[in-house]
């Protein structure tokens, strides 16, 4: 790298400077108030921890995006957090250990290895939310709402729409026609790219009973708004118990978030398995029109914790702040800012102190500069006066 | 206002083979993209685009939102095993087959063979599914001339008629895939447009049907 390149970041790392760095912050504020009062308790957990507890419960996904190092002290290897859940979830299974609920929330830098998908960078802001110690719809839908309600203080309403899954179907329908788990991987992939024509090869390969080959093969036609639970209500009719549950839970939540959040077009698409490694029942994500990739994603992941020495039923969502912070462009912080030339003297200093204390942004012109906010400290027939400053 | 679809094609036999199942649907591009300049072509249906890409690019400009719905042969998609992109139909158009190809009657080297390829992750998925490791040259086009140089020992290329291999004394060896056209959609939309995107997914479906039955 030559000097006049050393000003270039890593390829997809980036920064805020001021404007954007404010609308964050303000934002970051918003949303850490709402979710409190919603009773969800802050944690910060740290940016580097051992790589096995950073991998628990998500090994696959997770491992190749996450950065590695070793650490000088114990020898292990310790990994900078590319998912800030996992973590999460140590606090409520260890920390507070309790039969109770917790509802906790989070926002910090995460890191990838490698970009996700596209758009994205690679040192997003993650916020999210999650409760431990409930199974039922009820939290289900409690972590939806919290989830709206985020992007609609993000300023995020319009043309939202968001997609209802449920990994509990696929996974009973592989379970019930016995797939190797190499099968039920080989045939995952497919189904998250509806590749029908590979579909129909595989399962015609994998010599299934009837009922089962129709059942998986239907999987990748189920999507699209609710008449789709109906059909898979006659479709799964006669499914194994495992598959039936799933998919009335997600009919419960589907008439919850309808009722609810009548203002959000609401999809169905029982083929998106997003997380299949961790996820273990209802997974959502929430979509813009004009956006190509989801704003915020989660779901229910029943198992972790058990890796803690507790097992608890979780559920959450997270999203990459960043993100939405670039939608809503810049915050001119300064704005209502006021100047005042700099003086050795103390009682004007006095002066500056009460605006500031009052919560006014007030600056000093150092000797040499005179730039002007929109208002200005001037003292006049000696007494100090903020004043307008004229365009 | 109606949601609007994008469909992106790449010049020459895809587009020309897609252009027919287009017809039966009743979309017809009012340009023509050999004698226009356009990128962007308007169709007689107002909600309905045409953008006219590299065929290693529709898989991307799908992928990233810059057009709803495209077309693409399997061969260029085989190269994008992670591309985040539904490929619901088979078009069953601009079929032919992935191939490894060599000099005629060429002795089988025992050492580290070379091939050449634009099908970079399918011949290396390919070659070690045979228990092979090669050494790969990624070209972009006119492999066949590798052999004939001293450059590689093999070849991976998509097989029409076998014509220009023969032209250059080479021939196919062993059987890839086959390679067909796929319909893709971008997963958001497929999300947001689920109605229209369903409608046109379903409405191909029944003309890719007939034209088979032919």
């Amino acid at each position: 790298m030559n000097i006049q390149d050393s000003w270039l970041l890593p390829e997809g790392i980036d920064e805020l400077i001021p404007d954007e760095a404010a609308q964050l912050e303000i934002l970051r504020r918003k949303l850490v108030d709402m979710m409190r009062g919603w009773g969800y308790q802050l944690v910060e957990p740290p940016l580097i921890d051992y790589l096995d507890s950073l991998l628990t419960g998500t090994a696959k996904t997770l491992d190749l995006r996450t950065f590695k190092l070793i650490d000088q002290i114990s020898g292990r290897l310790l990994g900078i957090r590319a998912d800030m859940t996992p973590q999460v979830a140590r606090i409520s299974a260890h920390k507070l250990r309790n039969n109770d609920l917790s509802r906790l929330s989070y926002i910090g830098s995460v890191l990838y290895t490698l970009p996700e998908g596209h758009n994205t960078s690679r040192n997003p802001i993650q916020l999210g939310a999650e409760i431990y110690g409930h199974s039922g719809p009820e939290s289900d839908i409690e972590i939806l709402q919290l989830m709206m309600g985020v992007l609609e203080i993000a300023g995020i309403t319009s043309s939202l729409s968001l997609d209802l899954g449920h990994v509990g179907i696929y996974r009973g329908l592989a379970k019930y026609a016995v797939l190797s788990e190499n099968q039920e991987q080989e045939l995952f992939l497919a189904l998250q790219r509806k590749a029908l024509p590979e579909i129909e090869v595989l399962v015609s390969k994998y010599q299934l009973k009837d009922d089962s080959r129709e059942m998986l093969l239907a999987l990748s036609h189920l999507n699209g708004d609710v008449l789709v639970l109906s059909q898979a209500q006659q479709i799964f009719s006669k499914a194994p118990d495992g598959v039936k549950l799933a998919l009335e839970n997600l009919i419960v939540v589907a008439k919850m978030a309808s009722e609810r959040l009548p203002k959000i077009n609401i999809n169905f698409d029982l083929a998106e398995l997003r997380g299949y490694d961790y996820h273990t029942g209802l997974v959502f994500s929430a979509y813009q029109v004009e956006s190509s990739q989801a704003i915020a994603t989660g779901g229910r992941y029943d198992d972790i914790g058990a890796n803690f020495g507790y097992a608890q039923p979780a559920t959450g969502f997270s999203l990459d702040l960043k993100m939405l912070v670039r939608q809503l462009g810049r915050a001119t912080d300064d704005k209502q800012a006021i100047t005042v030339s700099w003086a050795d003297d103390l009682a004007q200093h006095k002066i500056v102190e009460e605006l500031r204390n009052k919560g006014e942004m007030v600056v000093y012109n150092l000797p040499g500069f005179t730039n002007l906010k929109s208002r200005r400290l001037i003292q006049q027939d000696g007494h100090w006066l903020v004043t307008e400053v004229e365009k | 206002m109606p949601k609007s679809l994008t469909l992106a094609l790449s010049k020459g036999r895809i587009y020309n083979e897609t252009l027919p199942l287009l017809k039966a649907l009743g979309i017809e591009p009012i340009d023509d993209p050999d004698i226009s300049r356009k990128l962007i072509l308007s169709t007689n249906q107002p909600d309905i685009n045409l953008i006219i890409v590299r065929a290693s690019n529709v898989p991307i400009y799908v992928e990233y939102g810059g057009a709803d719905i495209g077309v693409a042969g399997k061969d260029v998609l085989l190269e994008h095993p992670k591309a985040e992109l539904y490929e619901p139909v088979d078009l069953k158009i601009a079929c032919c087959k992935l191939m490894t190809a060599g000099p005629i009657n060429a002795v089988m080297k025992t050492s580290r063979l070379k091939v050449a390829t634009k099908f970079v992750e399918s011949t290396r998925r390919f070659y070690a599914k045979q228990g092979q490791q090669v050494e790969i040259i990624k070209l972009y086009g006119s492999m066949e001339l590798a052999p004939l140089v001293g450059m590689a020992d093999q070849i991976v290329d998509v097989v029409d008629t076998g014509n220009t291999l023969r032209a250059n004394g080479l021939e196919p060896i062993k059987h890839i895939a086959n390679i067909s056209s796929r319909l893709i959609v971008n997963k958001a939309s497929m999300k947001t447009k689920h109605t229209a995107i369903q409608n046109f997914i379903d409405r191909i479906c029944h003309v890719v049907k007939e034209h088979n039955n032919d």
